[in-house]
């Protein structure tokens, strides 16, 4: 099979797939390095500028301006009816913005029909032909742009073999699982070679196990193509494991635009810090802070804590969930926070008479993170 | 008593099966396929030739009288013909309305559109056929409005057209309006994002995803308009199958019964042909 795999790339590649410019450039090392900002000829795929939509009263996306770079994995982040998807079905054609421009690679594209935009969608039920075969799904996009049967054929081999779907060109949509569908759609879509993939919470349907083994995948194809996605979730550690950037959407309008790192390290604001991860949020003199429960430790009788901040409270409950416990405290100073635990070489049963103990809880001062409005030092209060 | 009745089917699958099907299947056998069978024996008999009696002797001379006499012939293409255009008409008016019905109209609109188009069904085949009797008659509101600019309404064939492809049409629109329901709006989508513009989005996705239902249609427009007998005595002269299955049917019962088998015959005909052309797959 991982033979099949890089044959399918070399071939993908030999199909004279992306232009060569900067392919070098777009290996990435780890999963989150990003084109570093300030880059001179950084290239923009989408742009909206100024965008509105509203349905009556209701505003589904408000005067929104984004810049999605060229060839990354882009993931609009936000609660159901935040406006992430009809800011993706804008870029795709579907809806046209009240006002505002909408840009695909420099062109606007704003009152363009779906079908002359160099845009191709996954759809969340994977919108699969269902009179059609597999391969004739696949073939779909190619046949309408007249593409001639031999190119077509080899492309359309090319692309099921990189969704690992060789061989199954001649079934029936219904004859296959839930992951395999949502593999048709995505080679459905990348044997366009579009500008731009959009991606509407593509695995949404699937199970967990399932969801996670198709992110790797999707991931491993992004670099592959060499696309540039734009991928809509609600899930924040979907969003955290494959995104190059990450815009934080909540009620029309985006909240931070960053990497994962520092949409989780350092949110901007009290939304951000609460819809990825989970967020502590404690009230002191300068400010509201936020502190990841990993962040937090509980520290031992008699151990001094140099360097963190320390605070003494009441553990209120404690929770196991196998790879970590979390213990909920509730400060003197104020404020209920979630401590995780790593439960490299402690059981749960250590844990057993904890509520309602007295314990001391520390942090490094650079990890309370300020999100309220009143301050902008990012670090943690004086005490005492 | 209940209880043993319970104990009876519980753990017999074929017995609750039997029990289950028992009611309609005597009554599609006894009731439809019975009496085709005594339709279809009934056509091999004939008449005496001086008593005008039934006489229970099988032969082939009433289909042979329908081959070879040039009256039968044409009354069964002017039948099936007119059969056929009704099935066309009713599926050009059907498609775009049950299109809009389902794909465009919303809430409100959309229930508005539905009883409409079932309203018709409410109220008696007859009521309707005697109101276009009246419509088309020679000094009916059509006429008084045509002739004094020098038009005539429609009369013969094309009355039986017309009023045909009215009472019928319902029966067209519900199936497709069902089947374009069942098309879900995310594969139209789906095929405009993949750069297909609307016509051909009609072309590849709805049309082959809808053309079952316009079978399932047609096979009522075609059948319904192939038997009936009753509006095309009322509003034309023409003969028709029917018209002439119930002149027989008390004069000259095996003639009239030969007669009737030809429908038969056709639609299975077509049935075959529906098939051939992939109507009923993928549904």
């Amino acid at each position: 099979m991982s033979e099949g795999v890089s044959h399918a790339g070399a071939l993908w590649d030999s199909v004279a797939f992306v232009p060569p410019v900067q392919r070098g450039k777009e290996e990435p090392v780890s999963d989150h390095q990003v084109t570093e900002v300030g880059q001179p000829e950084e290239r923009v795929d989408v742009r909206l500028k100024g965008v509105r939509r509203t349905y009556g009263d209701v505003v589904a996306v408000a005067d929104v301006d984004l810049d999605i770079r060229h060839n990354e994995f882009f993931t609009m982040l936000g609660p159901s009816g935040s406006g992430k998807t009809t800011m993706l079905r804008m870029i795709a054609g579907f809806e046209v913005p009240d006002r505002g421009t909408v840009e695909v690679a420099g062109r606007d594209v704003t009152t363009l029909p779906a079908y002359d935009r160099d845009v191709n969608t996954v759809f969340q039920d994977y919108a699969l032909f269902p009179h059609m075969s597999v391969a004739e799904n696949v073939e779909y996009g190619l046949r309408i742009a007249k593409v001639a049967k031999g190119e077509r054929a080899e492309r359309r081999d090319a692309a099921l073999e990189m969704v690992r779907l060789s061989g199954y060109g001649g079934r029936k949509p219904t004859e296959l699982s839930g992951g395999q569908r949502q593999r048709v759609a995505l080679a459905r879509a990348i044997v366009n070679r579009p500008r731009v993939l959009l991606l509407d919470e593509p695995l949404g349907a699937l199970d967990l196990k399932l969801r996670q083994q198709l992110q790797i995948e999707l991931k491993r194809i992004q670099r592959e193509v060499g696309i540039t996605f734009v991928y809509v979730t609600h899930d924040q550690e979907e969003a955290l494991t494959m995104s190059d950037r990450i815009a934080v959407v909540n009620e029309g309008g985006i909240e931070q635009i960053g990497e994962p790192e520092a949409v989780y390290e350092s949110p901007d604001n009290a939304f951000v810090a609460g819809f990825v991860g989970i967020s502590n949020i404690v009230e002191r003199p300068g400010g509201d802070f936020s502190i990841r429960p990993e962040k937090i430790r509980v520290l031992a009788d008699g151990e001094g804590g140099e360097g963190l901040q320390v605070e003494s409270g009441t553990i209120r409950q404690v929770s196991y969930a196998g790879m970590v416990t979390r213990f909920h405290v509730a400060l003197d100073e104020g404020g209920e926070v979630q401590v995780a635990r790593q439960n490299a070489e402690t059981t749960s049963h250590e844990d057993e008479d904890l509520p309602g103990r007295q314990v001391r809880v520390g942090w490094r001062p650079e990890h309370a993170v300020a999100v309220g409005a009143q301050s902008g030092n990012e670090t943690s209060t004086e005490e005492e | 008593m209940g209880r043993t009745l319970a104990g009876l089917f519980h753990g017999r699958p074929r017995l609750q099966l039997g029990a289950l099907l028992a009611g309609p299947v005597g009554w599609l056998v006894v009731g439809y396929l019975g009496s085709l069978a005594v339709l279809l024996v009934a056509s091999f008999w004939s008449l005496g030739e001086t008593t005008q009696a039934v006489q229970q002797t099988y032969s082939l001379d009433n289909f042979k009288e329908l081959l070879d006499n040039d009256v039968y012939r044409t009354i069964t293409l002017r039948t099936v013909g007119i059969a056929a255009l009704v099935t066309v008409t009713d599926a050009l008016l059907a498609l775009p309305l049950a299109f809009f019905m389902a794909k465009v109209a919303r809430g409100r609109t959309k229930g508005l559109l539905v009883v409409a188009v079932l309203m018709p069904l409410w109220s008696s085949y007859l009521v309707k056929v005697y109101a276009w009797r009246t419509i088309l008659s020679e000094d009916g509101p059509l006429n008084w409005v045509l002739n004094p600019i020098g038009l005539s309404g429609p009369s013969g064939n094309a009355a039986v057209w017309l009023v045909m492809a009215y009472i019928w049409l319902p029966y067209m629109i519900i199936p497709i309006y069902a089947g374009l329901e069942r098309i879900p709006d995310s594969l139209l989508s789906a095929s405009e994002d993949l750069g297909a513009h609307p016509w051909t989005t009609v072309k590849r996705v709805i049309w082959p995803l809808v053309f079952p239902a316009i079978v399932a249609g047609s096979i009522f427009t075609f059948s319904l308009t192939l038997g009936d007998f009753i509006a095309v005595s009322l509003v034309s002269k023409n003969q028709f199958i029917g018209t002439v299955v119930y002149a027989n049917f008390t004069t000259n019962p095996p003639f009239a019964a030969a007669f009737a088998v030809v429908p038969i015959v056709i639609m299975i005909i077509y049935l075959l042909i529906a098939r051939r052309l992939g109507a009923f797959e993928h549904v």
